[in-house]
C-alpha cells in the first residue's frame, strides 16, 4: 500500500508499480470527454496541470450534506488521444477505468505518467472518500464539468507504470 | 375493457427508476458473494468487495450505486383489453423526469449526436411496445450503463458459421472488452430474426432471472459452455485477472431467413439495474 499526497513528484511516479494499491490524499481535477476537448486548447487555465491528477468522472448531483454524488471512474479509453498534450505539460496521474490504447501507454511512460484504475460501479463508495467538491472550469457541461476534489485516502490501483507492466496482462 | 390511469404509469416508472439506481437485487449480490469466494488473487477478491461494499452504501438512499445512472429502457407490453386517455410514452418520460430529478440521479442524455447539448431530464427513455392478451401493462424497466453499452456488437454471421462460430464470436467480444464494460458482467445474447431484432432479442433476456435457463436443450447448453468459457477468458473484475469475468449468460433466440444468422451481444456491467412491474 502506498499513499500519495498532491501534487504528484517525478519520485511518487518512480515507485509506483503494477498492482499497488495506493491511496491518494489532497486535491484532484476530474473532466471527461468534452472536457478534455476544451482542456487541450485552454488559455485560460483555473488549476496547475504539473503534478496533477485528472480522474474520469461525472458524478451523480449531490444531496444537502454530501460533499459529492456516486463517483466512480468512467472508462479511459475515451482520452487516450486527449490526454497526451495534458501529460506533455506535466499531468502525473490518471485515475479511470479499463484498458487503453498501446499508443496512449507509450506516451505516458514517454511523458513519465502513470495510469491508476478505481472500481468500477463502486460509486457510492468512492464517494465517502471525497470531502469537498466544487466545479472550477465549464459549468454548462453539468456533470461532465471540472470540478475540483478534496479526497482523502482515495483508493486506486496502479495499472500501467513507466517499466511497461499492464495490470490487465495479469491472467487467471 | 379496463381504463388505466397514466398517472399511475408515472408513478411506477418514477418509483421504479430511483430504486433500481439504489438497491442491486438480492440474488445478483448473491452470486457476487459466490464469486468472490471462488477468486484466488487478491486483487481480484478486493474488487470484488469493493462492489459488495458499494451496495452496502448505496441501498441506505442517499448515494447512487453508479455516477453513471444510465439510460431508461422500458419493455412496454400492453394487455389488449387495456384502454387509457392520452399518450403513454409521454406518461413514461415523464417519469423518468421526476424520477431522475427527485432521485438525484445523473441526467446522461443528449440530444443530438454531434450537438451534444444535454436533455437535463434523463429524457426520452428507449420504449419498446408490444401488444399481448389479457388486462394487464407489463413494464421491464432497466437504467443501462454507457460504458457496458460501448461494447455490445450486432453481427451478421453466415448459417454455416454455426455454434462455433457464434461461440468464437462471443469469446472475441468479452476478451476484447476487457475491463472497460465493468466485469463481472451479464451477457444478454440475441441470436436469428433479423439486423435488429437480434438486438431487442440480446437486450430483453439481459431482464431473465439470473438463475434461469433457456428452454430449448440446445441453446441451454450454450449459455452454459459460454458461462465457462468466458470465466476461463481470464479477464476478471474489472480486468485485472481471475475467474469470474462474467455472472450469467443469457441468450434468447427467433427464427431468421435462410441466408442469415444475426448475433448480438448485449453486455451488462454488474451493477445490473432493473425491474419488472405489472399493473
Amino acid at each position: 500500500m502506498i499513499k500519495l499526497n498532491t501534487p504528484i513528484e517525478d519520485k511518487d511516479i518512480k515507485l509506483l508499480k503494477v498492482g499497488d494499491k495506493v491511496l491518494i490524499t489532497g486535491t484532484i481535477f476530474t473532466a471527461r470527454d468534452q472536457a478534455h476537448s476544451r482542456l487541450i486548447n485552454e488559455k485560460n487555465m483555473k488549476f496547475e496541470i504539473y503534478g496533477s491528477i485528472i480522474y474520469y468522472v461525472g458524478p451523480t448531483p449531490k444531496r444537502d450534506g454530501f460533499a459529492i454524488g456516486a463517483s466512480g471512474p468512467t472508462s479511459s479509453y475515451r482520452m487516450d488521444k486527449l490526454a497526451v498534450p495534458l501529460m506533455e505539460k506535466g499531468l502525473k496521474l490518471m485515475i479511470g477505468k479499463g484498458n487503453r490504447s498501446e499508443e496512449f501507454r507509450m506516451e505516458m511512460i514517454k511523458n513519465n505518467s502513470v495510469y491508476l484504475i478505481a472500481t468500477g460501479g463502486a460509486g457510492a463508495l468512492l464517494s465517502s472518500k471525497i470531502k469537498n467538491s466544487e466545479v472550477i472550469m465549464y459549468e454548462d457541461l453539468g456533470a461532465e464539468a471540472v470540478y475540483k476534489l478534496e479526497v482523502v485516502d482515495f483508493p486506486c490501483f496502479v495499472a500501467y507504470d513507466i517499466y511497461g507492466n499492464s495490470i490487465f496482462e495479469a491472467k487467471i | 375493457m379496463r381504463l388505466i390511469n397514466l398517472n399511475d404509469i408515472t408513478k411506477l416508472i418514477k418509483e421504479t427508476v430511483i430504486e433500481i439506481n439504489y438497491k442491486l437485487d438480492g440474488s445478483l449480490v448473491s452470486l457476487i458473494r459466490k464469486a468472490k469466494e471462488r477468486e484466488t488473487k487478491d486483487l481480484s477478491k478486493s474488487i470484488l468487495d469493493d462492489i459488495l461494499e458499494n451496495q452496502e452504501i448505496a441501498k441506505e438512499g442517499n448515494i447512487p450505486l453508479c455516477q453513471d445512472t444510465g439510460v431508461v429502457v422500458v419493455f412496454l407490453e400492453i394487455g389488449s383489453q387495456v384502454t387509457f386517455n392520452g399518450d403513454i410514452y409521454e406518461a413514461i418520460n415523464e417519469g423518468v423526469k421526476q424520477g431522475y430529478n427527485e432521485g438525484y440521479l445523473r441526467k446522461s442524455i443528449v440530444n443530438h449526436p454531434f450537438n451534444r447539448t444535454n436533455t437535463l431530464d434523463n429524457t426520452p427513455a428507449i420504449i419498446h411496445t408490444k401488444i399481448i392478451p389479457g388486462d394487464k401493462i407489463i413494464m421491464k424497466i432497466a437504467a443501462k450503463g454507457g460504458g457496458s453499452e460501448n461494447m455490445s456488437k450486432v453481427t451478421m454471421l453466415t448459417p454455416t458459421e454455426g455454434i462455433n462460430g457464434v461461440k468464437k464470436l462471443v469469446l472475441d467480444t468479452i476478451f476484447n472488452a476487457g475491463g472497460r464494460p465493468c466485469p463481472p458482467l451479464i451477457v444478454g445474447i440475441g441470436i436469428g430474426g433479423n439486423f435488429e431484432k437480434s438486438a431487442l432479442l440480446a437486450k430483453e433476456a439481459l431482464f431473465r432471472d439470473l438463475d434461469d435457463s433457456n428452454n430449448d436443450e440446445t441453446i441451454k447448453q450454450l449459455e452454459n459452455d459460454l458461462f465457462n468459457e468466458i470465466n476461463k477468458l481470464g479477464v476478471g473484475p474489472m480486468g485485472v485477472g481471475g475467474v469470474t469475468t462474467c455472472l450469467a449468460v443469457k441468450i434468447n433466440y427467433f427464427p431468421m431467413h435462410i441466408a442469415s444468422l444475426p448475433v448480438a451481444i448485449n453486455i451488462q456491467c454488474h451493477s445490473s439495474r432493473h425491474k419488472e412491474v405489472i399493473l
